[in-house]
């Protein structure tokens, strides 16, 4: 019995393990056919879904068609021009735009929510009264529990309104999927930075204000300093939530392949081109959506990796 | 000046996290309003083919208790084995890349559910569906388990050894009977989280209109039909999807509070 159970609890925790490396290795062969035809060149290719004529061996006639947006209207003169002599055609995949757009949205939702998250967790660490904190703290956290898909959707009809009232530009963007992934990952973010901040040694602070130094002086120049570590894990890691967000951002970021000039323009994220496109996709549209799937995992792997084994081995979560 | 200062800090400090509750009561204020004047005591006895959610209810249940029903024994076990039986590099290892799993991306575990069990089967299936969330859940309760057991004093353990039980009576008799509350209190979060859980079922269970309990056809979901009707241009449609999301937060919240409040008993 005592073996059994022991054996169960190894293959159990074995399984994490095993199904860490089946989704490398699932994604990795379902986007094979994607990375043989495009290799690293799929990184920097804003082309999606796009045919182009190619010759009898099968490599593309004309390859500057991936570089540039004029390029690209010209080629499809070609294109037509070429159709008459030569029927065959292949269809292009890039991944910058999603890629693009994943990055800058996630810059946008660091940049909202990074000095309101250190705002809320000075609030719940250090100002305010213990039942205060813990009505406050409480709020924060039903936040986080709110199904991203409601984020969504309450961003859709609700905020992207007035953001784009105010900014100008269209309602679904880079701008609005920025802020509601702001907005999400903001509770998350406090309360990691919260957490941090209250390893910070009682004494420490006391001897600060003993001195006469002020609340502001005290989290400047005794709590920042210490916890830094901590709340540089935790930002990261928001990021890295951030980074694969889908329901809330698939509302709002718009959903075309296309590179935003501004700020206010719709594009898409990497997430979201994976929700949308996945359920009509096939072939080799498929596999370079597992393609961008993978490069997701890694980078998310990376991030989360640094942010826990760098920076929060000290502050225990 | 620095008085000043001091105050222009605290001022901002609330100000953010006025901002923090403001954002909570708005969302909270839109799903009530919106929420209750769409809800009608028909979306509980109709499905969503004639404008109910029976349905939808029913089989976001189904897919979150079964993978619960999976991923709770597997995700204590492995805690157990983390944090009980494991000796050397490999438990801290699993325990680092359960960490890193219980962050990645959802939608990706959602692809890799859809390559090892939609596509070779194919079609969506309600299977799939639980396998995803599955995945999403074990590690949050390895995590929960893993840190509950930490707090369980080691005098404990050895009076249990010195009594002569063996060591798996001594955890299922006392290690688990005391971390008993932390642990339930994990699991009821976990799954909160994976009930509310859209992106892995987008591509895997997908949704139906129909009451179905087969799962091995598209199975029904209740957050991908939100995401489907929302993006619908007729206003019924969007009311239905305002009132599901209602429920589905009400559902997540209570849960989420449950969990809170069975902690704060044991504390007291």
């Amino acid at each position: 019995m005592e073996k059994i159970f022991q054996k169960l609890s190894l293959s159990s925790a074995s399984l994490v393990l095993v199904i860490l490396i089946g989704i490398f290795i699932t994604l990795f062969s379902a986007a094979k056919p994607a990375i043989e035809e495009f290799g690293l060149h799929f990184l920097v290719d804003p082309t999606w879904n796009k045919e182009v004529p190619v010759d009898s061996t099968g490599s593309t006639l004309d390859t500057t068609v991936n570089n540039a947006d004029e390029n690209a209207i010209e080629d499809e003169d070609d294109m037509i021009l070429d159709e008459d002599e030569e029927s065959l055609t292949k269809t292009l995949y890039g991944g910058l735009v999603p890629i693009v757009g994943t990055i800058l949205s996630t810059l946008i939702a660091l940049t909202f929510a990074l000095p309101i998250a250190m705002g809320i967790a000075v609030f719940l660490a250090e100002i305010a009264s213990k039942s205060i904190s813990k009505f406050v703290g409480m709020a924060i956290e039903l936040l986080a529990a709110i199904p991203s898909i409601i984020f969504g959707m309450w961003g859709l009809y609700y905020f992207a309104p007035i953001i784009s009232d105010t900014f100008g530009g269209y309602q679904v963007s880079l701008l609005t999927a920025g802020l509601v992934l702001g907005i999400m990952i903001l509770p998350f973010m406090a309360a990691i930075t919260r957490d941090s901040m209250n390893t910070t040694p009682d004494v420490l602070k006391e001897s600060a204000y003993a001195l006469g130094a002020t609340k502001f002086e005290v989290v400047k120049d005794i709590i920042f300093p210490y916890s830094k570590v901590g709340i540089i894990g935790s930002i990261i890691l928001a990021l890295g939530r951030a980074l694969g967000e889908t329901m809330a951002v698939a509302f709002l970021i718009g959903a075309v392949y296309s590179l935003p000039e501004k700020i206010t323009d719709p594009t898409i994220s990497i997430p979201v081109a994976m929700a949308v496109n996945f359920g009509e996709a096939s072939g080799l549209g498929e596999s370079a959506l597992f393609y961008l799937g993978l490069i997701l995992f890694v980078m998310s792997f990376i991030i989360i990796s640094i942010a826990k084994f760098y920076f929060l081995k000290k502050v225990k979560l | 000046m620095r008085l000043l200062l001091n105050k222009i800090f605290l001022t901002l400090s609330v100000i953010s996290a006025l901002i923090g509750i403001g954002f909570l009561g708005w969302i909270l204020a839109v799903l009530f309003i919106k929420g209750l004047s769409s809800l009608h005591l028909s979306l509980f006895i109709n499905d969503l083919v004639d404008g109910g959610l029976r349905n939808l209810l029913v089989g976001q249940l189904v897919l979150a208790s079964l993978a619960g029903a999976i991923g709770i024994p597997l995700g204590m076990l492995a805690g157990i084995y983390i944090r009980e039986y494991g000796r050397g590099k490999y438990p801290e290892l699993i325990r680092d890349l359960s960490d890193i799993m219980m962050s990645a991306p959802s939608i990706v575990i959602g692809a890799f559910v859809y390559a090892i069990a939609v596509a070779p089967y194919g079609g969506a299936n309600g299977f799939a569906g639980i396998l995803a969330l599955t995945i999403m859940m074990v590690p949050i309760i390895i995590n929960t388990t893993d840190s509950m057991l930490s707090l369980v004093p080691k005098e404990l353990r050895e009076a249990g050894i010195a009594l002569g039980a063996s060591k798996y009576r001594v955890i299922l008799d006392i290690v688990i009977k005391a971390a008993k509350v932390g642990i339930m209190t994990g699991i009821l979060l976990a799954f909160a989280r994976i009930a509310g859980e859209t992106a892995p079922l987008l591509f895997t269970s997908e949704t139906s209109n129909y009451f179905s309990l087969d799962l091995t056809q598209s199975f029904p979901s209740l957050t991908v039909s939100i995401y489907n009707l929302a993006n619908e241009p007729e206003e019924s449609s969007r009311d239905l999807a305002w009132a599901a999301s209602f429920i589905l937060t009400m559902m997540v919240l209570v849960i989420n509070l449950l969990g809170r409040f069975i902690t704060r008993n044991k504390h007291k």
